[in-house]
């Protein structure tokens, strides 16, 4: 059944993504695996101000559109559901 | 005063040896002075690609230790007036020479011709940085594929730091069948991903093998990769503006009514 997944889209648009996503990673010094660390320490400081859902936040590093490949600003954005905000720091 | 250009990629076997060639031939039959310099050391290949294998006596590793002079290392090509090459050592290996004295022989060659053009080796050690270190502007040449743009992208950042801004991009082995069926990147997803100016872009092309199996610049011949080649010298000394898609599919009827050119 996963052959079916691999050969639906066409190789070469799974090529632009790939490469758009790795040139990303390439160019900040910022590998898949760095942000997942990112993501979970970031969900576990903001937990102890304010009720995140921890299960939809979701960080991604875009490039911000300038002049030239290299004046290109590599920039971080965060996605962070809230819950229920708090006004006191949670006991550990 | 010259022109100093660098013709990298970062990926290994993209074509920078077969497009310094034929950029160099091209230049030089646009009555340019050229003189082509393979800073491959270790692994010397400008010289086979353009037939004159036979003709090395000196070479840049002895020009640069002073064992003769310059004009005995250059090799002049008797097919093409206009076209020097400076070969390289097959013998040393990278650290025999250093972007110092790379620079310093760059400045004594640059009163003498139009344009200086230095086949860069594949990687980004001291074989790059040997190439890169005389030079103002720089080509890099790609292929459509995940490896070569990565490695493009990269060696585009290390030129950037190292001073070289004006550099160009050349999509080689373009097969249009596959970019049809949307199985290959085309040039303006390249263009896209790298965000580099276009220089031009060569179709895969059986005629390249022919030509370098006989020692010969394949833009002498008519062919797809020949016409390429042609508009891209062009575009490079201003003479032309658009960027033309040479169809592999019109250079099979070429084919038919083929002649090969020997000046």
């Amino acid at each position: 059944m996963k052959f079916f997944k691999i050969f639906s889209r066409k190789s070469g648009n799974v090529a632009r993504e790939r490469l758009q996503n790795v040139l990303i990673a390439d160019r900040v010094g910022c590998s898949a695996s760095t942000l997942e660390n990112i993501r979970s320490d970031m969900n576990h400081v903001l937990s102890k101000y304010v009720e995140v859902d921890t299960k939809h936040t979701d960080y991604k590093i875009i490039i911000k559109n300038g002049n030239g490949v290299h004046s290109k600003q590599p920039v971080l954005i965060a996605y962070i559901p809230f819950g229920q905000a708090e006004n006191t720091v949670k006991d550990a | 005063m010259s022109e100093v250009y660098v013709i990298t990629s970062g990926k290994g076997g993209v074509g920078k040896t077969t497009t310094s060639a034929n950029i160099g031939a091209g230049l030089a039959e646009l009555d340019k002075k050229v003189i082509l310099i393979d800073t491959d050391i270790g692994l010397r290949n400008l010289d086979v690609v353009l037939g004159l294998e036979n003709r090395i006596i000196y070479n840049l590793v002895d020009v640069i230790e002073g064992k003769c002079r310059i004009k005995q290392a250059v090799i002049k090509d008797s097919r093409f007036p206009n076209l020097s090459l400076l070969p390289s050592s097959q013998a040393k290996d990278k650290t025999a020479v250093t972007p110092y004295q790379m620079r310093k022989l760059i400045e004594q060659l640059k009163s003498d011709y139009d344009y200086i053009l230095l086949d860069c080796p594949a990687g980004i050690e001291q074989g790059f940085s040997n190439a890169v270190a005389g030079a103002e502007h720089a080509i890099i040449v790609t292929t459509p594929e995940v490896s070569a743009i990565r490695d493009a992208d990269r060696v585009s950042g290390l030129l950037s730091s190292r001073g070289i801004e004006d550099i160009h991009l050349i999509v080689n082995r373009l097969r249009w069948d596959l970019i049809k069926k949307g199985d290959m990147m085309s040039v303006d997803d390249v263009v896209d991903i790298l965000g580099l100016s276009l220089l031009g872009c060569i179709p895969d092309d059986e005629q390249v093998v022919i030509s370098t199996n006989h020692g010969y610049p394949v833009i002498d011949i008519k062919s797809p990769a020949g016409a390429a080649f042609g508009d891209i010298c062009r575009r490079l000394t201003g003479d032309e503006d658009e960027v033309s898609y040479h169809n592999y599919r019109r250079g099979l009827l070429n084919r038919l009514g083929r002649l090969l050119k020997i000046s």
